[in-house]
C-alpha cells in the first residue's frame, strides 16, 4: 500500500509544498487506487489519467519554479458527474446523456483547477442526482467499501465511496435533499450542505434548481472547510448566488470550540423508523458536545414531519420543468428519427428510452402536482409547507446555535432492498430535506459504527443560513474528541486497517 | 384516489414520454402510492400561510449590460445528434405527411 493514500488532504497539501511529494507522485498513487479497487467499489464513471498526470506535472514544475501555487494545490479530487468539465464527458448517470461532452467548465469546475486541484475523474451518481442508493444509475451501482453489498448512498455515492475507498482524499458533490450528507453518513465520511446561493450552480446540471446546493465532500472535517473555501462564494453567473463573503470556515475548523455553545436537539427526530445502534451513537455524541461545554436541550420543529412529503412534490415539480430540456433536439440521445416521425414522436421515444424508471417516476408526479385542478392541494400546498418549515427553523435559532440530529435513520442498507419501494428509500432523506427547503447549511459527521451492524453512523449539525462556520466549528470538535476516545485517527482509519477494508489494501503495516 | 394506468398514460404524454404497457402497468400503483403520502401537506397548509417557492428573498438580478464573447457555433453544435448548414437539424415539426 501507498501511504500516501490514508493521509488528509491538509497533509498532502503541506508534504507538497514542502517538496517532500510531488504532485505527479499523489496523482500517480490514487490513480493506481482506483486501478486497483474500483473494480469493485465502482465508484468512477470516468477517470482521466493523461490530463491529470499532465496537470500534476505543470504544479511540480511551478512549484520548483517559486510560483505561489493554492492552499491544496496538487491534492487530487474526485468530481459528481453533474458538474461540466471540458474534455470528459457529463453523463449524470443518464443515458440519455451518455458521451455528452460539455463545452464549458462549471464555476465549481474551474475553481478547483484555478486553485491548483488535480481531477482524477467523474464519479457515479443516481440518475440526475434522483436517488438514496446510487442504484438509479443508468451505467453502475456502486458499492459502500465498509461492506460492499450495501448501498453506498444517494445521489452522490460515487463521490462518498470514492473517499471510503481511499481513491480520492476529496471530492465535490450536490444536495438537493440529502445527496451530500447521506451518503457522507453511510461511508464514514465528512460531507456539507452549503447555505442555498453559497456555491455556484453555474454548469451543475440542475434537477430542482430552488433546492440544488454543491458541496464539499472530504474525510475530514478541516479538509472540507479547505475544499469549501476554494469552490465557495459568489459567482455573478448564477443569479441566485450570494455576495457576501464566506465566513472563515478554516478558522472555525481549526478553532473547534463548543464551550457555551447552544446545541438544539429536535425532537421529530427520532424515534419509530431510526435504528437503536443510530441512536446510540447520536446520543453518545451528544454526551461529548455536552463534556466539551455545549449546552443541549431538546428543541420541537413541529413541521419537519411534514418536510418529506412537502419536499416529494416541490422536487418533482420542478424536476418535470428542468428535465425538459431533455428533448432530443440539441445534444444527447435522439431515438427514431426515422425522416417520417413528428418531433413529439421522436421527443416521446428518446425520453422513454433515455430515462430510468425514478426519472420517469418524478417528472410524472411533477407533472401531476402542477396540472391544473390539483396545483393548490399539491405544488401550493407544499409551498406552504416550506414557509411553516422555515419558521421553524426560525424559532429554533432564535433559541440555539445549531440543531443537531442523525444524518440518517439507519445505516447503510443492502444493494436492492429498497428498490422496488420508492417511499421506503424516500425516508433515507427524512432528517436531511429541512435544510434544502429552507436553505440553511448542515453537515454530517462520522459519530462511530453502529453495534448492530459495525456499519457508520453520520451526526447531523444544522446552522442558519450564512453560519456555515458553526458546522465546522462544531464538527471539528465532536470529530478531535472522538477521535481521542478512538485512540487516535479518523473513522475511517477503523476501516482501513480492518478485516472489512482488507479489499482497500491501505491497511497500515504492523497492524 | 386512485391512479389508474390510464391517468398515468395521459400524463406521460403531457411529459413526453413514451412508456410501454409494462412501464404503465408497473409505475401507476407505485405513483398512487406516493401521492397518497405527500398529500398529507395539505392538512397543515392553511390560508393564512404564504407560500415560499424559493429560499432566498431574491428579485431580479441584473448584470452590466456588456457585450461578451459566446460559445463558438462548432462547439454548441458538436453535441447535436444531426446538424445542417450550421444548423441544429430536427425532425418534422408539422403535422401533414413527410
Amino acid at each position: 500500500m501507498n501511504e500516501l493514500l490514508r493521509l488528509t488532504a491538509a497533509d498532502l497539501a503541506d508534504r507538497l509544498a514542502s517538496a517532500e511529494v510531488s504532485a505527479r507522485e499523489v496523482t500517480q498513487a490514487h490513480l493506481d487506487q482506483i486501478e486497483a479497487t474500483d473494480d469493485v467499489v465502482q465508484a468512477f464513471l470516468c477517470t482521466d489519467p493523461e490530463r491529470a498526470l499532465a496537470s500534476a506535472s505543470a504544479i511540480d514544475d511551478r512549484r520548483a519554479a517559486g510560483e505561489t501555487l493554492g492552499r491544496l494545490a496538487g491534492v487530487p479530487v474526485a468530481v459528481k458527474d453533474i458538474f461540466t468539465y471540458s474534455g470528459l464527458p457529463t453523463t449524470c448517470g443518464s443515458r440519455i446523456l451518455e458521451g455528452w461532452l460539455p463545452p464549458y467548465n462549471a464555476t465549481i469546475t474551474q475553481r478547483l483547477l484555478d486553485a491548483d486541484l488535480v481531477i482524477l475523474g467523474k464519479t457515479n451518481l443516481d440518475e440526475f442526482a434522483m436517488g438514496s442508493s446510487t442504484e438509479n444509475s443508468g451505467y453502475q451501482v456502486t458499492h459502500n467499501p465498509w461492506d460492499v453489498d450495501r448501498i453506498p448512498g444517494g445521489s452522490g455515492g460515487g463521490s462518498a465511496a470514492a473517499l471510503a475507498a481511499f481513491q480520492a482524499p476529496l471530492a465535490i458533490g450536490t444536495d438537493t435533499g440529502g445527496s451530500i450528507r447521506q451518503p457522507a453518513s453511510v461511508t464514514g465520511t465528512v460531507g456539507v450542505k452549503p447555505t442555498y446561493g453559497g456555491t455556484s450552480r453555474y454548469g451543475v446540471v440542475a434537477m430542482a434548481s430552488s433546492l440544488d446546493t454543491p458541496g464539499p465532500c472530504a474525510r475530514t472535517v478541516l479538509d472540507a472547510a479547505l475544499l469549501h473555501e476554494v469552490i465557495g462564494g459568489w459567482d455573478p453567473r448564477d443569479s441566485t448566488s450570494i455576495n457576501a463573503p464566506l465566513p472563515d470556515l478554516v478558522g472555525a475548523a481549526r478553532r473547534a470550540d463548543v464551550s457555551g455553545l447552544r446545541v438544539g436537539v429536535v425532537r421529530e427526530f427520532s424515534g419509530e423508523g431510526y435504528a437503536p445502534g443510530v441512536l446510540q451513537r447520536f446520543h453518545e455524541a451528544l454526551s461529548v458536545l455536552e463534556s466539551l461545554g455545549a449546552e443541549i436541550v431538546e428543541v420541537s420543529c413541529p413541521h419537519f414531519t411534514y418536510a418529506l412529503s412537502a419536499y416529494y412534490l416541490i422536487m418533482p415539480s420542478e424536476v418535470s420543468s428542468n428535465l425538459a430540456r431533455f428533448d432530443a433536439m440539441r445534444y444527447g440521445l435522439r431515438v427514431g428519427d426515422d425522416g417520417v416521425r413528428s418531433v413529439e414522436e421522436v421527443m416521446n421515444l428518446t425520453r422513454g428510452a433515455g430515462f430510468g424508471d425514478e426519472v420517469k417516476r418524478r417528472i410524472i408526479i411533477g407533472t401531476y402536482a402542477l396540472s391544473s385542478g390539483y396545483y393548490d392541494a399539491y405544488y401550493g400546498s407544499a409551498q406552504k409547507v416550506r414557509t411553516l418549515i422555515t419558521r421553524d427553523f426560525e424559532a429554533a435559532f432564535a433559541e440555539v446555535d445549531v440543531l443537531v440530529s442523525p444524518t440518517t435513520p439507519t445505516t447503510a442498507f443492502r444493494i436492492g432492498e429498497r428498490a422496488d419501494d420508492p417511499l421506503a428509500m424516500y425516508m433515507a432523506d427524512l432528517c436531511t430535506i429541512p435544510s434544502n427547503l429552507a436553505g440553511n447549511c448542515a453537515i454530517s459527521i462520522p459519530c462511530g459504527v453502529s453495534p448492530q451492524d459495525n456499519l457508520p453512523v453520520g451526526f447531523q449539525v444544522m446552522a442558519p443560513p450564512l453560519a456555515d462556520d458553526r458546522l465546522y466549528l462544531v464538527g471539528a470538535a465532536l470529530e478531535r474528541e472522538l477521535s481521542a476516545r478512538w485512540g487516535g485517527g479518523i473513522l475511517l482509519d477503523q476501516l482501513a486497517d480492518s478485516a472489512a477494508g482488507a479489499h482497500l489494501n491501505v491497511a497500515r503495516k504492523g497492524r | 384516489m386512485a391512479l389508474t394506468a390510464a391517468d398515468v398514460g395521459r400524463l406521460a404524454d403531457l411529459a413526453r414520454i413514451n412508456l410501454t404497457p409494462d412501464e404503465l402497468a408497473h409505475l401507476a400503483p407505485q405513483l398512487d402510492v406516493i401521492l397518497e403520502a405527500v398529500a398529507q401537506v395539505s392538512d397543515v397548509a392553511s390560508q393564512d400561510v404564504p407560500p415560499t417557492s424559493h429560499a432566498l428573498e431574491l428579485t431580479n438580478v441584473f448584470r452590466d449590460d456588456v457585450v461578451q464573447l459566446s460559445l463558438p457555433v462548432a462547439a454548441v453544435l458538436a453535441a447535436a445528434p444531426a446538424t445542417q448548414d450550421d444548423r441544429f437539424r430536427v425532425p418534422r415539426i408539422l403535422g401533414e405527411e413527410a
